[in-house]
């Protein structure tokens, strides 16, 4: 008896009519923010910060270099060496001439000049595998790179 | 009748429960975009033969496998290399009436440092063994160097930040009569201070 009195007393429903603009907002902002991640990371990509960063050419225009050391769950079959990965696959140094050039090879020529090649290095890694794959990209006469980082200020 | 002519109003209770399946499926399968970076133009295969430069206009930067900087063989924390690396290119110690006389130079006119900007060379030796964190690190600084002088000279000339003349430069929404005046500015400063970052293999000439 005295439940169903109490009851009565209550406040009215919370109106949820503009739930779906406060999602829907949040959805748009998320869409605008974000890029779509076209491959899982095989290797650890715990990038480096630096404050002198430029923005990265548009994305059709970016050719990825992958390289770091195994994830976790692969380093038990591979070893904590650093390795390479182009798409979806570890590679040996000696793929990266023959992936990049495939890769180019995609490429419409009119921006075939203007590609570059974005390197994303774990910041463990050493300078001796970046240098070996700097060294194939000049075979092939592809000489802009980016050294992505993380944008910080370093101040 | 009348009544029969209302339109029935849309039930819009499964909108949210819409719009939030359409939300985790943009939360997981998006990064938030991380492609900034330092851009470097690598040397091209076919060098040209060594060429002799004077030893005052080469800066020695390099990195041991244990991640110390050597500036010049002696030992630096990276927070001092852009001080170093300014003083170095702003030098400007041709004669007054030399033909690399650089009048634009705030630098200390030392004559045993380099003769203007665009005879200074950066030369950066890092070791196989040095992590890539640390080589970025000072690839950074040496950018962050040139970009204060470029910067600099901007402001005097223009009036404009160097950083924010390119930024406004690779912005699609520039018009073209804008960009090709900022090209033209651009290209005066980067003359003035060109980024001369060499990674090859230097000797010494004793």
């Amino acid at each position: 008896m005295s439940f169903s009195k109490k009851s009565k007393n209550r406040l009215p429903a919370v109106s949820t009519a503009s739930l779906p603009d406060i999602v829907f907002m949040l959805l748009f902002f998320f869409m605008t923010v974000t890029t779509i991640k076209d491959h899982k990371l095989l290797v650890d990509n715990n990038l480096p910060a630096a404050d002198q960063v430029k923005e990265l050419a548009k994305k059709d225009r970016v050719i990825e270099i992958f390289v770091g050391k195994p994830s976790p769950e692969l380093e038990k079959v591979l070893g904590a060496e650093p390795r390479i990965q182009l798409d979806d696959r570890l590679a040996a140094i000696s793929e990266v001439g023959p992936y990049v050039l495939s890769k180019l090879s995609e490429k419409p020529d009119a921006i075939k000049n203007l590609v570059t090649v974005s390197l994303k290095v774990d910041k463990e890694v050493n300078v001796g595998i970046v240098a070996d794959i700097k060294q194939e990209l000049r075979e092939l006469n592809l000489l802009k790179v980016n050294y992505t980082t993380f944008e910080t200020n370093l101040e | 009748m009348a009544r029969n002519n209302e339109i029935p109003e849309v039930n819009a209770g499964s909108m949210a429960d819409i719009a939030f399946l359409l939300l985790i499926f943009f939360l997981v399968t998006t990064t938030i975009q991380t492609d900034v970076g330092i851009d470097r133009k690598l040397p091209p295969k076919d060098t040209t033969p060594p060429v002799q430069i004077p030893e005052k206009n080469i800066f020695r930067v390099s990195l041991n496998k244990n991640n110390e900087l050597f500036v010049e063989d002696d030992l630096l924390p990276v927070e001092e290399l852009r001080k170093v690396a300014i003083a170095f290119l702003d030098n400007g110690g041709a004669k007054q009436n030399d033909d690399g006389y650089c009048n634009y130079c705030k630098g200390e006119r030392n004559s045993k440092s380099s003769d203007s900007p665009t005879d200074a060379i950066i030369a950066f030796n890092s070791d196989r063994e040095a992590s890539y964190g640390s080589y970025v690190e000072v690839q950074n600084e040496l950018t962050a160097a040139y970009n204060a002088l470029r910067n600099r000279e901007a402001q005097r000339l223009f009036n404009k930040d160097f950083v924010d003349m390119e930024k406004n430069y690779y912005d699609a929404k520039t018009p073209i009569d804008v960009k090709q005046e900022l090209k033209k500015q651009i290209k005066q400063i980067r003359d003035m201070y060109p980024m001369k970052l060499s990674e090859a293999q230097t000797t010494f000439n004793l």
